[in-house]
């Protein structure tokens, strides 16, 4: 399948598919970023994480209506607004969800998945009321359209190359938040054993809630990502979550780094097989190489050494 | 086989299986006309995987997200017999390439490819709605349950499956018939499936097979191969300590799961007259889970009636108030975990059950069902 391209054009090709690849990823992990924290460390399954992540893109997209409306001026900053509030938006959700429902399910995390499918129907049916089954888009500021030329046969866009920054840095944020603060401490402590974690005067209760509502918080920030290079739907969070979930699993569930390598070679082995196969046949080969590695090795490529 | 203690049917049992029958073959038959006879044919072939999930679900406590696949698989045997049997060259004169099915001529496939030759053979079709997707429970079965894989995990490899079958399945439109499936179904052997005769026939044939799972189910439960399922879910290691092979369990439950599934697949494709991947997929692989969980995970008439009752809400609603439809489902979902997790099969045991006892005033054999599923005790077992 290579013979009827030159090196160059094959060199540029793979470095174009390799970006388009990059931006793949960098989707992967601002969404599996929020289900490695609430699955991950909590063992929670969230089936509605990608309606949380639709949600930060609702709220990006009313909060640029409101400023073409209302601030024209700033119209170029909206998108910094808008993430933090899809962050406050999506975790305070998030909390309620975890106090309204999950916290009754913790010891029961097959029901937890069902109970939250049904949630993810009853937010994708309340966007659906709420914002018409059509999707939106929002007007990208002008400083994030076009491309960038690198060499004559290669362009990235800027959007993209936005998208990316955001994930290198809310991928620090959270190793920060895991690894470096008392709250990430409180946390691991919680998920390795709640009794003895309490037993120290953690409050393991609004750990847990903190935690779900920090982990959805980053789903929205996701999805207010998302919207730079693509538009929104109420049924675009079920699309993902399979994809998501096998990011997280294939990573190793606890691990950080396992998740952002496993996104990576996901994402790249998906783009790059999908300019010489169809976008489906693609696809399925990824999927069914990443379920078959699983089937070999159930922990994932990077896993914590735990005796069960 | 059957442990002395326990009667095959404890009383109860044969009473639910009595009034399941009545209602099946006798009031359901009466009281409807054909068109929503065949309806009720249809939500009746999902009962087949609702059995199928009680046994793997509520008794092995393996939660399958993938049930559609085997579904599908089952409906795609059948579809490929009735295709090839109503794409005779006299059929599809029109066909740039007469004596295949409509959809291979659209995609320019011009002879019927290796795979699908053995499908005019109705006893290779019948077999293999049986064998394929046992087959490949077989495998993902032994892939993972050798390697300790389970609960949360596997449901989730399992749903991926599911995604990757049904974009295979659309991909390859010369090959299955993409997105729309295989449709166009009219033959039996030369014997019209699309005629309301043929439809009220096929109805009972599908009860009939129904009840001959209900038997198989009934007798997984009460020998002592379910005993152990029951264990293993509560104790899986418990159960491996006393040196049995907790996955040979899980794969054999995995199948037969898959089996009955695949059943009604093939009944489903009879009844409809097509099958296609919107049966197949994420979303109505995890719906068949929650036919299983109203019914009750516990009891495999309780799934029956999930299954009718789920179905019959789910076409009534949707088309009354499409828009409620989905928050009642999603509801459902949630009020099925936190409020009764026993689903109808357990509300009929902790409320209606104890009254008509003492109208009675006659003591039932105890019928203790160490299968009972109390999560709050579950939960402390495993907490300790």
């Amino acid at each position: 399948m290579f013979a009827d391209y030159t090196m160059g054009e094959l060199g540029a090709i793979f470095a174009m598919q390799g970006f388009a690849g990059l931006i793949l990823f960098s989707v992967f992990v601002l969404m599996a970023l929020g289900l490695a924290i609430i699955f991950g460390q909590m063992g929670v399954i969230n089936m509605a994480h990608g309606e949380f992540m639709i949600l930060g893109a609702y709220v990006t997209y009313l909060t640029s209506n409101l400023f073409a409306d209302y601030l024209p001026a700033l119209f170029s900053m909206y998108f910094f607004l808008a993430m933090i509030l899809a962050f406050f938006v999506a975790g305070g959700l998030g909390m309620l969800v975890e106090w309204a429902l999950i916290r009754h399910l913790y010891k029961r995390p097959l029901d937890t998945l069902l109970a939250t499918w049904g949630l993810s129907l009853i937010l994708q049916q309340i966007y659906r009321s709420v914002f018409g089954a059509r999707e939106v888009g929002v007007s990208i500021p002008d400083w994030m359209m076009g491309s960038l030329p690198l060499t004559d046969m290669i362009e990235v866009p800027i959007n993209g190359i936005f998208v990316m920054v955001l994930a290198v840095g809310i991928s620090l944020a959270v190793y920060i938040m895991m690894f470096r603060s008392s709250w990430g401490k409180q946390v691991r402590a919680v998920t390795q054993n709640r009794v003895m974690a309490g037993a120290v005067g953690i409050n393991t209760a609004r750990t847990d809630r903190l935690t779900f509502g920090i982990g959805c918080g980053v789903a929205g920030v996701a999805g207010s990502a998302f919207t730079m290079i693509g538009s929104t739907g109420p049924t675009a969070g079920q699309l993902y979550i399979v994809d998501t979930f096998l990011v997280v699993v294939f990573g190793g569930a606890a691990s950080l780094l396992g998740t952002i390598a496993s996104a990576f070679s996901i994402s790249q082995a998906q783009s790059v097989m999908e300019f010489f196969l169809s976008g489906s046949m693609a696809k399925v080969l990824t999927l069914l190489t990443v379920v078959g590695i699983l089937m070999l090795r159930p922990q994932g490529l990077f896993a914590l050494k735990l005796r069960k | 086989m059957l442990l002395s203690k326990n009667r095959f049917f404890s009383t109860t049992d044969l009473i639910g299986f009595g009034l399941l029958a009545l209602l099946i073959f006798v009031v359901l038959p009466i009281g409807l006309d054909t068109f929503r006879l065949n309806l009720f044919g249809k939500y009746l072939t999902y009962a087949f995987v609702a059995i199928g999930l009680v046994l793997c679900w509520g008794a092995g406590g393996i939660l399958s997200l993938g049930q559609g696949v085997f579904f599908g698989l089952g409906g795609y045997c059948m579809a490929m017999f009735l295709k090839l049997e109503a794409s005779s060259p006299e059929a599809t004169k029109i066909q740039s390439t007469p004596g295949i099915p409509d959809f291979m001529d659209w995609n320019q496939i011009t002879e019927i490819p290796i795979w699908w030759q053995p499908f005019h053979s109705l006893t290779f079709s019948l077999i293999a709605v049986i064998l394929v997707p046992v087959i490949f429970a077989f495998i993902i079965g032994v892939a993972m349950f050798r390697r300790r894989v389970g609960g949360v995990y596997f449901a989730i490899i399992t749903q991926a499956i599911a995604a990757i079958l049904t974009i295979l399945i659309i991909g390859q439109q010369g090959y299955t018939g993409g997105v729309n499936g295989i449709t166009d179904l009219r033959t039996l052997k030369g014997w019209d499936i699309r005629t309301d005769d043929a439809k009220v026939l096929l109805y009972f044939v599908n009860g009939g097979l129904l009840f001959a799972c209900l038997f198989l189910a009934q007798l997984i439960r009460r020998s002592k191969l379910g005993r152990i399922l029951i264990a293993m879910r509560n104790q899986e290691d418990r159960v491996r300590f006393s040196g049995y092979d907790v996955a040979n369990f899980k794969i054999f439950v995995f199948c037969a799961g898959a089996a009955f599934a695949a059943i009604g697949g093939a009944m489903f494709t009879l009844q409809v007259g097509f099958m296609s991947p919107s049966f197949v997929g994420i979303v109505p692989s995890i719906e068949m889970v929650i036919l299983c969980a109203v019914g009750g995970r516990l009891s495999i008439i309780g799934a029956v009636y999930g299954a009718l009752l789920v179905n019959l809400a789910k076409t009534t609603f949707s088309e009354l108030f499409p828009e409620l439809w989905l928050l009642g489902l999603g509801g459902l979902f949630i009020a099925v975990v936190l409020i009764f997790p026993n689903g109808l099969a357990g509300l009929y045991s902790d409320y209606i059950e104890p009254r008509i006892t003492a109208i009675f005033k006659r003591k039932f054999p105890e019928s203790k069902d160490p299968g009972k599923f109390d999560p709050a005790k579950t939960a402390a077992e495993a907490a300790e």
